[in-house]
């Protein structure tokens, strides 16, 4: 029942908040990780329990930050600019 | 007096820890610039224009409990009581989470109102708002100050800065964004903040299960020290209780802390409500506690956990564990809140120990911006809009709302100051405040299901049931009442509840109720279907946006953890 042919909505622009997420976690990761494979000694494995922790937290850092960019751009946050009334419109990302 | 020795809780934080802590706090003052470009209207800064997704706030929810003292202290319980301590979350939050999803949200979300206390003046009139609103305005300011003292002491240990810098430092970044993005700004940080802590949190818990040698070498461990395997299994939890007595403390549990206790905290307090408020639809509103719930269920792990590999590897906990458990001062001056920052200091190497710090802060922080941001909605609308100036333009409470927000700031900042000097004092004030919560449930809970109920008993029905519970907390401080522990706070707030309903009941069959139709959308007999029911169309479709559903499967994996642990 859209009387509009325009959807009335609009992306949200830089201001999500997954975005800013993927984005604290991601420079997190990228700094671990380096830190890990390249400025680890034995005295910090040995106190880590022989666990290269700042590796292996990097790299999980980095995972979780490509997965929240992917659903960031598979769904983009949708502004409804009217009354939100389509039902048609893809489900939006949360 | 003896001094005793000074725990050594310095870090060796490097130049990289502090680059990674700095570019979290540009990233939290950002989102307060970035959200102040949403804020055009009081409700835009007071209550985000009721626009945010569910998933957001329902990470929110959890995060604005997750401040300091929430993980400070349940690591502590963790190092003196060990599993026992999840009852705070599985008992003592999950049901109750569910509860106002499912079935108070409707009348809070239906009715529009922008705060609890409002609803409170809507469906008893002024007294009971006045009593509802003050007190939970002052207790705001409180626990924003206790917050701020104890991130400001734990800065102190960490990194050495003195306590009044790290006071006035922390205020005013978390002042600068809630009063830049108001409750926007709060919100997004506290989801960014949920993140934060758990990349602190859960490293530390892995590498330190694996110092143990996985949780076999935990269980064998605990066993053998002070305490014994009584702490590895939540139920029957007599040592958390104190009662001393497997059925008396499983009716504490359930009823004390699982009903009264955690009833009267998720589903009244307003810094929690205000979350599921700000949210964009009936139907996200119902989930944001529901999703809140999963993460919720999942916190214990990485926060008793750490605390309890830290009682049994932390050389200080090794050889004062029996001292602390029988409440005495250890030699090494080590305190059980100490449990976390230990831990790191034993295990972290630089890097992840600035990720550490960061989510440290993180927490401190997102429970006092909670605290910020809930107070100034009510000083806006409830007290000034209600009692002060009424019909002003909407600019006129924005510029208000900002306003009361850096007055509360200060507010806070002097508490702070006070818990500096004299801690004790602020600890009595919290046990005293948080009795205000027990017999509000009773009062909500029977407001919402009874019509009959009248405005009189909602006030006179507070007044009583907050005055027991501190009659029995004054009497057990006295040593009159034999109870110790965690009971005291049990029975307070079960004494609270039933001297509530009771007086409740008796003052509404004596006084005149309010119309029928005053209570429309607050009472659920007088409330239609439509307007207490969501939509389940275009974004609210689908069988995983379903409240009931989500509350279900929320339930049976609590149910599982509680039979597994």
């Amino acid at each position: 029942m859209a009387t509009e042919s325009k959807p009335a909505t609009r992306r949200a622009g830089a201001f999500d908040i997954r975005m800013i997420i993927a984005l604290l976690v991601g420079v997190y990761g990228v700094v671990l990780t380096i830190m890990g494979i390249g400025f680890t000694t034995d005295a910090d494995l040995a106190k880590a329990a022989d666990v290269n922790i700042n590796l292996w937290a990097g790299i999980g850092m980095l995972v979780f930050a490509i997965l929240f960019v992917v659903w960031a751009k598979a769904r983009p946050l949708q502004v409804p600019t009217e009354q939100p009334e389509s039902g048609d419109a893809p489900p939006a990302g949360e | 007096m003896h001094v005793l020795a000074e725990a050594n809780l310095r870090l060796n934080a490097s130049a990289i820890d502090y680059v990674l802590l700095a570019f979290y706090f540009v990233l939290v003052l950002g989102i307060g610039y970035l959200a102040r470009r949403q804020v055009s209207s009081s409700l835009d800064f007071l209550l985000s224009g009721r626009s945010l997704p569910a998933w957001v706030t329902g990470l929110a929810f959890i995060s604005a409990n997750l401040g300091a003292v929430e993980i400070m202290g349940m690591s502590a319980n963790g190092v003196l009581y060990g599993l026992p301590t999840v009852h705070y979350f599985w008992i003592g939050a999950i049901p109750a989470m569910l509860f106002l999803g499912i079935v108070m949200m409707p009348f809070y979300y239906g009715s529009k109102v922008r705060s609890v206390p409002e609803f409170m003046r809507r469906r008893f009139g002024k007294p009971a708002h006045l009593v509802n609103g003050v007190s939970f305005a002052a207790a705001q300011i409180l626990i924003a100050g206790a917050n701020l003292f104890l991130l400001a002491s734990v800065v102190n240990l960490l990194l050495g800065w003195p306590i009044w810098l790290s006071i006035v430092i922390a205020a005013v970044i978390v002042l600068s964004y809630t009063a830049l993005g108001g409750l926007s700004a709060a919100i997004y940080n506290e989801v960014l903040q949920f993140f934060v802590i758990v990349a602190a949190l859960l490293p530390l818990t892995i590498v330190g299960l694996v110092k143990v040698g996985g949780w076999q070498g935990l269980v064998d461990k605990v066993t053998g020290s002070p305490g014994g395997s009584e702490q590895l299994h939540s139920w029957p939890g007599d040592n958390l209780t104190g009662f001393g007595n497997n059925f008396l403390s499983v009716l504490g549990l359930v009823f004390g802390l699982g009903f009264v206790l955690s009833f009267g905290y998720w589903t009244t307090n307003f810094v929690e409500v205000q979350r599921a408020m700000a949210s964009k639809s009936m139907s996200a509103a119902r989930r944001t506690p529901i999703i809140g719930a999963f993460p919720k269920m999942l916190v214990p792990f990485i926060v008793i956990i750490p605390g309890m590999i830290a009682a049994v590897t932390v050389s200080e906990y090794v050889q004062d564990k029996q001292v602390l458990l029988d409440g005495g001062d250890a030699p090494t001056g080590v305190t059980p809140n100490n449990a976390i920052l230990l831990l790191m200091r034993d295990l972290l190497p630089n890097g992840m120990l600035g990720v550490a710090i960061a989510g440290l802060l993180a927490s401190f922080m997102a429970g006092m911006a909670a605290n910020l941001s809930s107070f100034n909605t009510v000083v806006t609308y409830d007290i000034w809009q209600t009692y002060v100036k009424k019909d002003r333009p909407d600019g006129y409470y924005l510029r208000l709302g900002r306003r009361v927000t850096v007055v509360g700031t200060v507010l806070a900042i002097g508490t702070a100051f006070i818990a500096s000097n004299s801690g004790n004092i602020l600890n009595y004030l919290q046990d005293l405040f948080s009795f205000f919560n027990a017999p509000l449930f009773a009062t909500f809970i029977l407001g919402m299901f009874w019509k009959r109920m009248t405005p009189a008993a909602g006030w006179i029905g507070l007044v009583l049931g907050t005055a027991s519970a501190i009659t029995v907390w004054g009497l057990s401080q006295a040593e009159i009442l034999g109870l110790t522990g965690q009971g005291i706070s049990f029975v307070a707030a079960g004494t609270a509840f039933v001297v509530d309903v009771v007086v409740s009941v008796g003052v509404s069959l004596a006084t005149k109720p309010k119309a029928d139709k005053e209570l429309v959308g607050l009472v659920y007999s007088l409330t239609p279907k439509e307007t207490r029911t969501h939509d389940e169309t275009g974004e609210n479709a689908g069988w995983y946006r379903k409240p009931g559903l989500l509350a279900g499967i929320v339930l049976i994996l609590t149910i599982g953890l509680n039979i597994i642990f």
